[in-house]
């Protein structure tokens, strides 16, 4: 599997990362190897094998329904560019 | 019961799947401590972690996780006892993360269903295709400002139970029911609250249409924001006509999201939303796959209260109530309590009467429900036993209901203190029957002609003694005056 230049350009505008148009080529190619990498992992044969998604078989790590924390939405937003009244500020999204 | 649209071309049908967003009842969010309440100041429910500030690690709230089975098991629905978390990619203001936490491939819930009573007594069952637990968005504040947006995150990161129906509903009037059985199912789970202003019940619905007879799927679209129970009638209702006069101009129909408007009572399109559809999911590697416990599900199945299907059956068969009165009486557990407080040793379809026409009447017309009610259960059924024991006529029952309603009295202390028993000593009833037929010597010449004239004098002489008269004894002395 191949990546061709405009799907790099469209997987870029949907992760909003800005590709200058020379560099969309080269990071295709780029991408194209990782690619054809996985896929020589898929030669492997695994019938039989259960996917590895834990290392440790771990019990369930699950929280207690309680609230222990908010109310501080000062510190929320202290590193936002722009607050008001608490709230974030951000450029006018139109509907 | 069909519901069809007349076209240019011919009759068409309509094919409706919802999907409906339901926010769990939990204190705290599905993968941070910050509370869930509703009306906080902005962003003070707030963890790091809602915030979606780098190197934050989310933990699975187990009692989400119960909540989300539990309404599964209220579906009759398969549970998954493993089930992913993935992240779903797409990037807006009130999305802090750049991606939703929700369920992908492998939802908590698969199929079920629910049945939906129609008002001719008939049922229709409605598959359920699955049911997932997702993160909510934040908040978007349009209208503060002129040139920006305000965000409140309190919201973000809430947990819901997405619930998506098959494409199984054909009328808006079916969508409808839909949409009140599944949320007096959450209420009776204690999983949702159902409060639809609020916004903890939400619903979109995916609509097409489709020439009557045939099987395939036409082009759906997906109208958001329907956002109470008379809209979503509304919405398909529009939906649909405007799919039908596109497709029989010539034009087709776009697969797309739409917005409904409910001022204006139409859907528009949201072509902003649609560049973005591809959501890149994949799972979320902060997360561990969700194994449910050995016993965890059947312990839960064995935790449900009866739900609203089960207590309907049991009130047609043990009470002998209709199944459209039954319907009523079970759509809240509150008043399904009610109704057997009330009915409980009593006459139970009379004590059904009371509850559906006189006490839903009179709270109906104040704008009150169950909870406010003046009358307690007990004492509703106190004044029914006046009424079968004869302390009082049908007709000042109706009387007193009113008093109790309104001062919240017993009826006993009503009766008495307002002299309303019921008068059926012969003596004392008399002079009234003469005073009537010594006042109309017309109407007692008609009587001989037409006997049924007894009612008239009934009606006289129940006037004048205030309606507290037995109308049984005034009949029988009246035929024995008039007759002897």
């Amino acid at each position: 599997m191949s990546l061709d230049r405009s799907t790099v350009a469209r997987i870029a505008n949907l992760a909003r990362i800005d590709v200058p148009d020379d560099q969309q080529e080269p990071l295709a190619r780029e991408l194209s190897n990782l690619l054809l990498w996985v896929e020589q992992l898929r030669e492997v044969d695994t019938d039989g094998v259960e996917p590895l998604r834990m290392i440790m078989p771990l019990p369930p790590r699950w929280r207690e329904d309680s609230v222990t924390d908010g109310g501080h939405a000062d510190v929320v937003t202290a590193n936002a560019p722009a607050a008001l009244d608490g709230f974030f500020v951000v450029p006018k999204v139109v509907e | 019961m069909s519901y069809t649209i007349e076209g240019n071309t011919g009759t068409w049908e309509i094919v409706v799947g919802l999907e409906v967003h339901a926010q769990v009842i939990s204190e705290s969010k599905l993968f941070s401590g910050a509370s869930t309440a509703y009306g906080a100041p902005p962003n003070a429910n707030v963890s790091i972690v809602d915030a979606g500030m780098p190197g934050m690690l989310p933990v699975v709230n187990a009692h989400c996780i119960r909540q989300a089975v539990r309404t599964g098991l209220g579906l009759k629905a398969q549970i998954n006892k493993d089930s992913v978390f993935e992240r779903k990619n797409y990037f807006y203001p009130d999305l802090p993360q750049g991606y939703q936490i929700s369920q992908y491939l492998h939802p908590i819930v698969g199929n079920g269903e629910l049945v939906i009573d129609m008002p001719n007594g008939e049922s229709r069952t409605i598959g359920i295709t699955r049911l997932h637990l997702e993160q909510d968005a934040g908040k978007s504040v349009h209208d503060r400002s002129d040139d920006a947006t305000l965000i409140d995150l309190n919201r973000s990161g809430v947990a819901l139970m997405e619930i998506v129906s098959e494409p199984d509903i054909r009328t808006p009037e079916e969508a409808v029911l839909y949409m009140r059985k599944l949320r007096s199912i959450l209420r009776y789970l204690g999983t949702c609250d159902g409060n639809m202003e609020e916004g903890n019940l939400r619903c979109d619905a995916n609509v097409s249409v489709r020439r009557r007879g045939e099987t395939a799927f036409g082009t759906r679209c997906e109208i958001k924001n329907v956002n109470s129970m008379r809209f979503v009638a509304r919405a398909i209702e529009y939906e649909a006509r405007r799919q039908v006069d596109l497709i029989e101009s010539g034009q087709t129909v776009v697969q797309e999201t739409r917005l409904f408007d409910a001022q204006k009572g139409e859907t528009r399109s949201m072509r902003g939303k649609e560049e973005a559809h591809d959501y890149r999911y994949f799972p979320d590697p902060d997360l561990l796959p969700v194994i449910l416990p050995e016993g965890y599900v059947e312990e839960i199945a064995a935790s449900l209260p009866e739900l609203p299907d089960a207590k309907k059956s049991r009130f047609i068969a043990d009470y002998g109530v209709t199944p459209y009165d039954a319907g009523v009486l079970v759509m809240e557990q509150q008043t399904a309590a009610y109704f057997e407080a009330v009915a409980q040793g009593r006459d139970a379809k009379q004590a059904a009467n009371w509850v559906i026409n006189e006490l839903f009447g009179l709270l109906a017309k104040g704008g009150k429900d169950l909870s406010e009610t003046p009358i307690s259960a007990d004492d509703l059924g106190r004044l029914l036993d006046l009424l079968n024991d004869g302390t009082i006529s049908g007709r000042l029952a109706k009387d007193v209901f009113a008093i109790m309603f309104e001062t919240g009295q017993s009826p006993a202390r009503i009766v008495e203190e307002r002299g309303l028993k019921q008068v059926t000593d012969t003596s004392s009833i008399e002079p009234f029957c003469e005073e009537v037929i010594a006042a109309n010597p017309g109407q007692v010449e008609t009587y001989r002609k037409n006997p049924k004239v007894i009612g008239w004098f009934v009606g006289q002489v129940m006037k004048k003694t205030g309606g507290k008269a037995n109308p049984a004894v005034v009949t029988g002395i009246l035929q024995k005056m008039l007759d002897g």
